[in-house]
């Protein structure tokens, strides 16, 4: 490690230290998991660490998000997740996520849905990421992989987000839905728009500027749509919603909620679990040593990578009953979210939950796909090119410096990197 | 003890002790039968843990759960034998089942 990356990583340890320190004095009233800012600068550990000890099902009022009950134990977590019954999705609800957007901004997509419709739309365009499928995708993320990584700079300092990360997760997007190879930035910033909140100094500056970009996007897919519409039967994502009896008849609208749903889906999650992976192995050189001795620990690493990471670090619900929740009363209409990112560091349910083990017992038990019928669909799609990336990095790369600190998502819901700079020597 | 047996969607055959009172699918992880993801650790949770049940064993190994069949519903390749070895548990009735695995767990 270099002399000023030690420092840095000094002086990030006695920060951590002081955020820990922070949490565990802090009433309990006060404590707001929701705030952005503690992702940001990934200080959320501590204050999921210390409700998982004090109040693991915690409510919680802000001028931003109203009440709300945080959920941060693996166990209610996954009791939430797998009763969909009493925990609705409902996009009319308030659908999945913890900001309560205007009623006139909602857009319906099948996430955000309660079986019955939820089952038939979802069922549109599963099939796309089913095993059979997988093994023909599998030679396409192959080359590709090898293209981005073998055009990598050498002996200069890039950003491994936006070479790597970005561009391949985005390339992956294309194909899936078949959308124009060379436009296909475009995704990746109709993804970022749709996940972010407008702002000075943000990515869009006003409310108003968001949504224009995003009826962009729709007016996009909507030429695709309809040319595909009107053409046989394709194994594209837009042929698959413009074909099956479930979708085919939505409304401009309820496009608009399931392309974000799926253009989201696919491209912050992986894209991050590739940042998140090279910088946990780098914070980890013992297990990266491990990882280079036996490549074969790939199918145990990728699991952990997405436990480690949890892209997403929430996913909320809306009860439509009473309900009992680790000992708390659950009111119906109540807000109920799951940090899925807490469940994931449980001591309760996982093993030495804030190491970073690559050959851990049992990987895949973990929360980041959710579980209970709205579990990932893409999830064994992100494993393969997760798999792949590091198949194809471990051939070509014996040394990847990570030269500073990364930058993070200002976000409570995508947990992710924007910057991660990175040196290949040559 | 119980011996079951598991088929790959390959034809590979491993036939296991199971253990009376734990599920099916722990006999495949706890003797480590490939092709039995089981990502939820039995939670009914995940569908990763999807088998046929040959058709001699149908009547005795029960019917799906209500969440089994919500479950289900959503993975590859389901048949009317499909089942999550999850929710199948193990008794010496049971001595001889045989169960085929999918192209893949999703």
């Amino acid at each position: 490690m270099h002399s000023t990356a030690a420092q840095s990583t000094q002086s990030a340890d006695s920060t951590m230290a002081v955020a820990r320190a922070q949490a565990f004095a802090m009433p309990l009233t006060q404590i707001d998991v929701s705030k952005p800012r503690l992702f940001a600068d990934d200080s959320i550990g501590h204050y999921f660490e210390r409700l998982r000890r004090d109040a693991p099902v915690h409510y919680q009022t802000n001028a931003i998000n109203g009440g709300f009950w945080s959920v941060t134990r693996y166990k209610d977590i996954m009791a939430v997740d797998t009763n969909h019954a009493v925990y609705s999705s409902d996009w009319a609800l308030g659908g999945i996520t913890l900001f309560d957007e205007p009623m006139a901004e909602r857009r319906p997509s099948f996430i955000a849905m309660d079986p019955p419709q939820h089952d038939d739309q979802r069922k549109s365009v599963s099939p796309i990421v089913a095993p059979g499928n997988l093994a023909v995708l599998a030679d396409t993320i192959r080359a590709r992989t090898a293209t981005v990584l073998d055009g990598l700079p050498r002996n200069e300092t890039f950003n491994w987000v936006d070479r790597v990360s970005i561009e391949l997760t985005t390339q992956m997007l294309a194909t899936l839905f078949d959308f124009p190879f060379e436009d296909r930035r475009l995704l990746t910033w109709w993804s970022d728009v749709a996940t972010s909140m407008p702002g000075a100094g943000r990515l869009v500056p006003t409310k108003e500027a968001r949504l224009a970009e995003l009826d962009k996007c729709l007016a996009y897919f909507t030429r695709l749509w309809n040319l595909r519409v009107n053409a046989a039967p394709q194994s594209d994502l837009i042929s698959m919603l413009a074909h099956a009896s479930a979708t085919r008849g939505m409304s401009p609208h309820e496009f608009m909620g399931n392309l974000i749903l799926l253009i989201v889906g696919g491209n912050d999650t992986t894209r991050n679990s590739m940042t998140g992976g090279l910088f946990a192995l780098h914070q980890h050189p013992a297990e990266f040593a491990k990882l280079r001795a036996n490549p074969a620990l790939i199918e145990s690493m990728v699991p952990e990578i997405i436990r480690w990471q949890t892209p997403l670090a929430h996913m909320r619900r809306t009860a439509l009953a009473d309900a009992e929740l680790g000992g708390k009363q659950i009111k119906k209409g109540d807000k109920v979210v799951m940090w899925y990112l807490s469940g994931n560091r449980d001591e309760e349910a996982i093993d030495h939950p804030n190491q970073f083990i690559i050959d851990r017992a049992r990987p895949r038990q973990h929360l980041s796909f959710g579980f209970g019928i709205h579990r990932c669909v893409g999830n064994r799609l992100a494993e393969m090119q997760l798999r792949i990336l590091w198949e194809e990095i471990l051939k070509r790369f014996p040394v990847i410096e990570v030269v500073g600190e990364p930058r993070r998502v200002l976000s409570n819901f995508v947990r992710g990197f924007t910057h991660l700079p990175v040196r290949l020597p040559g | 003890m119980p011996r079951v047996t598991f088929i790959e969607h390959n034809g590979k055959q491993h036939t296991v002790v199971a253990v009376e009172g734990l599920s099916l699918m722990r006999a495949a992880i706890d003797n480590n039968v490939p092709g039995i993801d089981a990502d939820c650790g039995g939670m009914c949770a995940c569908a990763t843990c999807h088998v046929y049940v040959d058709a001699a064993w149908q009547s005795r190994t029960g019917e799906r759960t209500a969440m089994e069949k919500d479950m289900l519903n959503f993975a590859a390749s389901t048949q009317d034998n499909s089942r999550l070895a999850c929710q199948i548990p193990i008794t010496e009735a049971l001595s001889g089942l045989v169960v085929t695995l999918p192209d893949g767990q999703h």
